[in-house]
Order: C-alpha cells, then sequence, then structure tokens
C-alpha cells in the first residue's frame, strides 16, 4: 500500500485506510458521534460516513435510496461483480436470499459443529508443542477457509487460494479495480468445473445444492450459482477470521475474561455477541441512487456511503458502557451481521465458528499473551491478521 | 389478578437473526429458513418470564413483542 495523503479533519476528509483509522478507528468514530455524526469526505469519489447506530439503521432499511448494487468503497469506478443477494436490490433480493438460506440454519450448522472441533485441534496440535503461534495466521484465518470448502467438498487445502482472491477484491482492488475484475475471473474459472461436474454427479454439499435449488420453480442460472459461490468464498472467510481473531486478541490481553469462561463456559454465547458487538469486522457500503435526507444531512445520488456496523455497535446512546467489553451484556441488540433485508446469510455458521474455535482453543491453551506487533487488515473487513502469542 | 405473558414475532421484521430461539428456545420455532415465529399461541410458561423479555431485548430488528396479559380468573 503506497503512502496517503494525511487526513486534514476527519469529519470533511476522512479515510479509512489511514493507519490511525486501521489501527484504532475507535476514539475517531466517538469523535465524530460527537461533532459530526454524518461526516463526508471527497476520497473515493465522494462517501458519507454515519456513525451513529440510528443513522446506520435507517439506510439499513431504506433500500429505496440507498442500493446494495455497490457494497465496497473504491477509488475508481467500480467493476462490475455480482454476487447476488449480497449485491441485490429488491425485488430481485429475495428470490437470490431465499435459496441460500436453507443451508445455513442453526440445525444445520450443529452438524458441521464435529467437524468445525476436529479441525480447530487439527491447527492447535501444529503450533501446541511450540509454546507459542501466531493465532491469526495458523488458526483464525484457517478455520473458516477450511469449514466452507468443506461444506462445498472442495479440497480445504485450497485455502490460500481464497484467501489470494479476498486480499484481491477486498483490499487490493479498493486502490487498483483491475486487480479485483481479475480475482473475479480467476473465481470463475475455479467454480465452471465443480459446478459443471456436480450438475452431472451431484453429492451432498453447498454446490450440488445451489444447482437444483428451485424457487417458485424456477432454477437459479448457472451464472448466478457462480455468483452465489463466489459470495459465500468472499464474504465468509475473512469475515469470521477476524471475529476469531478478535475475540483471542481480547481474551490474549484480559485474563480475567479468559478465566471466567473457562469457569463459567455456559456464559460463552453471551460472551460471542458481547465480541461480535465490540469487535464487529465487517462494514458494508451502499450507493446513493435518490437523493435523500436523514438527520438533516442531505445524500446526493452517486455518492457512496461506507455503512459501518462496527461504528453503530459502539454507539452509546444505544449500548451503555459501549467501549467497555462486558462478556455477560444482558441487552445486545449488536448489529455486526447487519439490520434488514441483507442479515449475514452466514450469521449463524460464523458464531458456530467463533464459539468452536474460542472454546477449542481455550480447552487446550488456557493461558496465553500477547508476544509481539499486532496488525490489523484495512479496508471493509476489520481483524487482526498478525496476532503473536505466547502460551503461559 | 394473575398476569399472562405472550411473546410475538412480527414475521414482517424478522430477518432470522436467531437470538430469540438462542436466548429462549422453549418460545420460539424457526422455519426452513431460518425465520422465527413464536410456539403455539406464544404463552409464556412459568419460569420463563425473564427468557422472554431476554429474547425481546437480544432482537436486532426488535422483531420480538412481550405482551402483558391480565386474566382473570
Amino acid at each position: 500500500m503506497t503512502a496517503r495523503p494525511p487526513v486534514n479533519d476527519w469529519a470533511t476528509d476522512w479515510d479509512h485506510l489511514d493507519p490511525q483509522w486501521i489501527n484504532d478507528p475507535f476514539p475517531i468514530w466517538d469523535e465524530m458521534r460527537r461533532t459530526c455524526p454524518i461526516a463526508h469526505t471527497e476520497r473515493f469519489m465522494g462517501v458519507y460516513f454515519p456513525s451513529r447506530y440510528e443513522d446506520v439503521r435507517a439506510i439499513s432499511y431504506d433500500t429505496e435510496h440507498f442500493s446494495s448494487r455497490r457494497v465496497v468503497v473504491r477509488e475508481t469506478p467500480p467493476p462490475r461483480i455480482p454476487a447476488p443477494p449480497i449485491t441485490s436490490d429488491p425485488p430481485e433480493h429475495r428470490p437470490a436470499r431465499m435459496v441460500l438460506l436453507p443451508p445455513f440454519t442453526p440445525d444445520a450448522m450443529k452438524k458441521l459443529e464435529p467437524r468445525a472441533r476436529a479441525l480447530c485441534n487439527e491447527l492447535i496440535d501444529k503450533f501446541i508443542a511450540r509454546g507459542a503461534c501466531d493465532a491469526a495466521v495458523e488458526y483464525a484465518q484457517e478455520i473458516p477457509a477450511r469449514l466452507i470448502a468443506h461444506m462445498m467438498d472442495l479440497p480445504e487445502t485450497d485455502g490460500d487460494l481464497y484467501r489470494k482472491w479476498i486480499k484481491m477484491i477486498l483490499e487490493d482492488g479498493i486502490t487498483d479495480v483491475s486487480v479485483a475484475v481479475q480475482a473475479a475471473g480467476e473465481m470463475q474459472h475455479y467454480f465452471m468445473g465443480p459446478v459443471h461436474e456436480r450438475d452431472e454427479k451431484p453429492g451432498d454439499d453447498l454446490i450440488s445444492y445451489l444447482n437444483k435449488v428451485e424457487f417458485k420453480g424456477q432454477k437459479l442460472s448457472a451464472e448466478n450459482v457462480i455468483g452465489s459461490l463466489r459470495l459465500l468464498l468472499i464474504a465468509g472467510i475473512d469475515t469470521t477470521w477476524s471475529g476469531i481473531g478478535s475475540c483471542i486478541w481480547h481474551l490474549a490481553r484480559t485474563p480475567e475474561d479468559r478465566r471466567r469462561l473457562i469457569a463459567e463456559p455456559s456464559l460463552m454465547p453471551t460472551a460471542i455477541e458481547e465480541f461480535l458487538r465490540a469487535f464487529a469486522p465487517v462494514t458494508m457500503a451502499r450507493e446513493v441512487v435518490k437523493e435523500t435526507q436523514i438527520n438533516g444531512c442531505t445524500f446526493k445520488p452517486g455518492q457512496m456511503v461506507l455503512l459501518s456496523f462496527p461504528a453503530a455497535c459502539r454507539d452509546p446512546d444505544m449500548f451503555p458502557d459501549a467501549d467497555k467489553v462486558i462478556i455477560d451484556r444482558k441487552e445486545n441488540r449488536h448489529a455486526a451481521f447487519g439490520l434488514g433485508i441483507h442479515r449475514c446469510v452466514g450469521s449463524n455458521l460464523a458464531r458456530m465458528e467463533m464459539t468452536v474455535a474460542v472454546e477449542e482453543f481455550l480447552k487446550r491453551i488456557p493461558e496465553f499473551n500477547l508476544a509481539g506487533e499486532v496488525t490489523w487488515s484495512e479496508g471493509t473487513v476489520r481483524g487482526p491478521r498478525k496476532l503473536p502469542l505466547r502460551f503461559a | 389478578m394473575p398476569k399472562t405473558l405472550k411473546v410475538r414475532v412480527d414475521p414482517e421484521k424478522c430477518q432470522g437473526h436467531n437470538r430469540c430461539k438462542a436466548v429462549a428456545p422453549d418460545l420460539f420455532v424457526l422455519d426452513e429458513y431460518g425465520n422465527a415465529r413464536e410456539v403455539g399461541d406464544g404463552s409464556v410458561p412459568p419460569g420463563q418470564e425473564e427468557k422472554a423479555y431476554l429474547a425481546k431485548s437480544n432482537c436486532p430488528e426488535f422483531a420480538v413483542e412481550v405482551i402483558e396479559e391480565h386474566g382473570e380468573q
């Protein structure tokens, strides 16, 4: 990444690729909420940034003025990389979404859980004797990549390839769109073979399911099947990798929470929801398609909105003590998986993976702490990318 | 006068976050798409009152209602 012009003023010149934002965005958002709750920047061809829960919520529900046809803020005109239903608006959105839901229900995830637990232990086996690991690289990033490959019945070792494409689309592609287009092409090519093969010899996997599923008597087009697979790969890997990484990062720095979770395992579901709120990994975007006003701010067509669920989740007007991680927080209407019709299709998968990943890690490695510099991803998804730990 | 509670999921608002089912598994069921509805007529059995309110206060879409009915005895 080349050096970026320094930010003059967060309210009028914000930049989510600025190192300060990447490393610790929370004080910036707190300041914005107080002084300019809907900020704007001329960078990235013009983008609004609402930092209050209320405004993020209003925009999420308003599909008339805010379109999902562009969900990533980029520096140059957007490539068309359709990935329905995340890039769809009503009325096309609903059928594309409905077909994706059944494989991701909580019951479907329960069936996947034993493989997830085994996988976590296979990973831990590789580094436990060393007494140290990079929990982002050797643990968190491997879990969702291998599990989604498992669901698609593709080689679990293709994870490196998936992560390369994701980086090209969500990180490098922000400043160089041709990189994103190239990745989308490579993914198309990768999936084409399996999609045709499973059409002839269907199995009990996600690709075979998408090939045959019908909504109101209509099967998905081959293009739509590949688009959905591309979405599941892009949306299902670095997001959960970030989520798992943030949980472990917090537990490495907060021995009292770590010990309490070991002593009171029934607290785990509540704790995972709190980690999701406090370290919500995913920021989406919308394109303004019709002029409108929200809380006195005019949104101009053609401009983008960075829809920061992480900022919404830290709004003290919605969440008391929003900046504190409270692992037994009782009321938690967090928006980590989005709000409205685009609620993350994989939320049950992500929760299962995060829960299993933290549980298995704590079982085998109850005492650990940070052992070096932690680095964070940049762009649309936030989480640790280097997380060196030493085990006690 | 005894107070009875009922839970209700607004199907227009529910987006399938699955929070209600997670915190109050006896009070909600999910359909094949993962969207929730109340079990039966939504009556909350004795001892489940706290869970009913937890389901409400953890729904990101504000889709869960808890209705207090003052029944005659």
